[in-house]
C-alpha cells in the first residue's frame, strides 16, 4: 500500500525563538530550521511499515519556501522513495494546508496518510483533522500505535486520562504522538542516496488550491515575565514559606 | 447571535476545562448555549443547566456518540453550528480531536487554544510553546474556537438553564470506539489540581518515581512529569505536563528534579506559586520558581513530607 507523510520545516525546537522588534512575527533568518519533530516521527512509523512489508511506497509533501526541499531531503534519507515540493512564500495556515494536500491525494491516492499531531510553531493541531474532514475519511488523532489488518487499522490514541482504543476503516488520516516510535538517526550513505531520489516542484495554483491566510496576525509579543523567586536555605524554610507567605498549603 | 459551546463530560459530570470554556464564551457576547452529546449523557446535561451564564442545553444522546469519536462528534455540530456565531470547546484532547472538522467542512480556518478575547474577532493564543503570544483577527463567518481552560477562570454555579432534546446526526460509520483504558488514581486529575508534585529526569528510575507519592498524598496532590521522565518510560505518558502533553495552572506546582526544558515550562508557567527542588544550581526550572531549593531531592522530598508533619 502508498502511504503519504507530511514534513514540515520548522524553528529547531532547542532554539531560542525571538520576537522581531517590530511584533509582526518571529526572527527566522539565520536561525537553525528542522523537521518538525512530530512530522519526523510520522515520516519514521511510514519507514517502518515499509521495513515490515506493509507499506510499498512512501511519498513525503513539504509546504513552504524552497527551502523546504531540505525536510523532504531528511525525509528521504529516514527512508521515503519521493519527495513533492508545494512551493509557496505565504504563510500557509491549516485550512489552506489541508486544501493543499487534498488535491495531492485526490492524484495520489495513498491508502494512509500519516501526519505530525501538532506543528511545534503554531501549534495549531489542527491539520490532520481538517484534511480527513475534506476528503471524508476516518481520522485518527495522537495515535501511539497502529496495526493494520488488510482495509481497517487498528489504533491506540493518546488522551487525557490514559489511552483510547479505535478501529478505523483505511484510506484515512493518522498524526502521530510522541510515544508512537523513537526517529532513527539519518546517516551519511542514506543522505547522499536521498539526493538521488525524485523530488517534483509544484505551486498551489497549479493545485487550484488558494492558500492566502484566513487569520490575520495583527502583533505578537513575548508572554509577561513572571517576578523574580527566592531561593530558600532548605526544605525546612521552604515549608515555611508556603504556609505562610504564599499561603498555598 | 449566540455562542455554542461544546461540553467535555464523563455522562454523568463536567471534565475539568469545561466550566473554563463557558467563561471564555461569555466574553464573546450573545447567550450562550451548551451541546452535551454523548451515550447516556442526561445527568451530564443537566450539570450543565445549572452553570452561571448558560442560557440554554441541547442534548444529543445516541450510542455513536461514546468517546466522542470525531467524525460523529463533527457531523453533530455541524448540523448545528449555523445558528451560530461561534462554536467553542476546550482546547482538549476532546475538543482538540473534533473541532478542526468542523471547521474545515464550513470553511474556516480554527483559532486554537485562545488564552485572551480581544473583541468577538480577536483573540490572543500562544504559539512556540508559549513563549510567544500571537493577536489574531479572523474574518470567517462564524468563529469555530478552542480555549486554553488554565487562562480562564471556571464559571461558578447558580443557573437555570432549560435542557432541550437535540437529535442525534446519523453514525457516520468511518471509525468505531473500542474502548478506553484509563489510567487508575485516587489523585485528582492534573488539569484539575490545586497542587500538583512532578518529578523529572532526575528521578532516575519508575521506582524511584514512587517517592513523590507520600508528598503528592500529603498535600492531595495530583502527580505530573516532564517529558524527558516519560520519554525515560518512568511515567505513563498521560502524565505528561509541557507543549506536548497538558498545560496546567494550579496554585501551587512542585517540580522535582526538573532541569526545566522550554517544553515543560511551556505546560506550568501560569502556575500561581511554583516551587522548584534540583541539586543543580544552575538549573532553568529556577527561573520560573517562586521558591527554590538546591538540594539532592532523594534526601529534600522525604524531609518535606516529615516537615509537612
Amino acid at each position: 500500500m502508498k502511504v503519504l507523510v507530511t514534513a514540515k520545516r520548522v524553528i529547531d525546537p532547542y532554539v531560542k525563538v525571538r520576537v522581531k522588534s517590530d511584533g509582526t512575527g518571529v526572527e527566522t533568518a539565520n536561525v537553525k530550521m528542522t523537521i518538525n519533530p512530530f512530522c519526523e516521527i510520522a515520516v519514521e512509523q511510514a519507514v517502518r511499515m515499509k521495513e515490515a512489508g506493509i507499506v510499498t511506497e512512501i511519498v513525503v509533501v513539504s509546504i513552504g519556501t524552497l527551502q523546504c526541499q531540505e525536510t523532504i531531503r531528511t525525509a528521504m534519507a529516514m527512508g521515503a522513495d519521493r519527495g513533492i515540493l508545494v512551493e509557496t512564500a505565504e504563510e500557509v495556515q491549516p485550512l489552506a494546508v489541508a486544501k493543499v494536500l487534498k488535491a495531492i491525494i485526490d492524484k495520489e491516492q495513498p491508502k494512509l496518510v500519516i501526519m505530525g499531531k501538532q506543528a511545534i510553531d503554531d501549534d495549531s493541531n489542527q491539520s490532520g483533522q481538517m484534511l480527513s474532514a475534506l476528503l471524508g475519511w476516518p481520522q485518527a488523532t495522537h495515535i501511539s500505535n497502529i496495526t493494520i489488518n488488510g482495509d481497517n487499522a487498528d489504533i491506540t490514541r493518546e488522551i487525557d486520562g490514559g489511552l483510547e482504543k479505535l478501529a478505523i476503516k483505511l484510506p484515512a488520516v493518522v498524526t502521530a504522538d510522541l510515544r508512537l516510535n523513537e526517529p532513527r538517526y539519518v546517516t551519511l550513505p542514506n543522505i547522499m542516496k536521498a539526493k538521488k531520489k525524485p523530488l517534483e516542484n509544484i505551486k498551489p495554483d497549479a493545485l487550484g488550491v488558494d492558500v492566502k491566510p484566513r487569520l490575520k496576525t495583527l502583533k505578537v509579543e513575548e508572554p509577561s515575565k513572571r517576578s523574580a523567586g527566592v531561593k530558600v536555605a532548605d526544605v525546612k524554610e521552604l515549608v515555611a514559606k508556603l504556609k505562610n507567605e504564599a499561603r498555598v498549603i | 447571535m449566540a455562542v455554542l459551546v461544546i461540553a467535555e463530560h464523563d455522562g454523568k459530570q463536567l471534565k475539568p476545562g469545561t466550566t473554563n470554556t463557558i467563561t471564555a464564551a461569555g466574553k464573546l457576547g450573545g447567550d450562550v448555549t451548551v451541546l452535551v452529546a454523548g451515550h447516556q449523557c442526561a445527568e451530564a446535561g443537566n450539570a450543565v443547566a445549572k452553570v452561571a451564564g448558560v442560557a440554554k442545553v441541547l442534548v444529543a444522546d445516541a450510542p455513536h456518540y461514546e468517546g466522542a469519536v470525531a467524525e460523529n462528534m463533527a457531523a453533530l455540530v455541524l448540523g448545528i453550528a449555523k445558528n451560530y456565531s461561534h462554536v467553542v470547546a476546550p482546547a482538549t484532547g476532546f475538543g482538540k480531536n473534533f473541532m478542526p472538522r468542523v471547521a474545515a467542512m464550513l470553511d474556516v480556518q480554527q483559532i486554537s487554544d485562545i488564552s485572551g478575547v480581544v473583541s468577538a474577532d480577536t483573540f490572543v493564543r500562544p504559539t512556540y510553546a508559549g513563549n510567544v503570544m500571537a493577536t489574531v483577527q479572523s474574518g470567517d463567518a462564524i468563529k469555530i474556537i478552542t480555549v486554553r481552560a488554565t487562562a480562564f477562570d471556571p464559571a461558578g454555579d447558580g443557573g437555570s438553564a432549560p435542557v432541550e432534546t437535540l437529535a442525534p446526526a446519523a453514525d457516520a460509520g468511518l471509525s468505531k470506539f473500542v474502548g478506553q483504558e484509563l489510567t487508575k488514581s485516587a489523585r485528582p486529575e492534573l488539569t484539575a489540581a490545586r497542587i500538583i508534585v512532578s518529578g523529572g529526569r532526575g528521578m532516575g528510575s519508575a521506582d524511584n518515581f514512587k517517592i513523590l507519592d507520600p508528598l503528592a498524598d500529603k498535600l492531595g496532590a495530583a502527580v505530573g512529569a516532564s517529558r524527558a521522565a516519560v520519554d525515560s518510560g518512568f511515567v505513563p505518558n498521560d502524565y505528561q505536563v509541557g507543549q506536548t502533553g497538558k498545560i496546567v495552572a494550579p496554585e501551587l506546582y512542585i517540580a522535582v528534579g526538573i532541569s526545566g526544558a522550554i517544553q515543560h515550562l511551556a505546560g506550568m508557567k501560569d502556575s500561581k506559586v511554583i516551587v522548584a527542588i534540583n541539586k543543580d544550581a544552575e538549573a532553568p526550572i529556577f527561573s520560573v520558581a517562586s521558591y527554590w531549593v538546591v538540594d539532592d531531592l532523594f534526601k529534600a522530598v522525604p524531609e518535606m513530607v516529615k516537615e509537612l508533619g
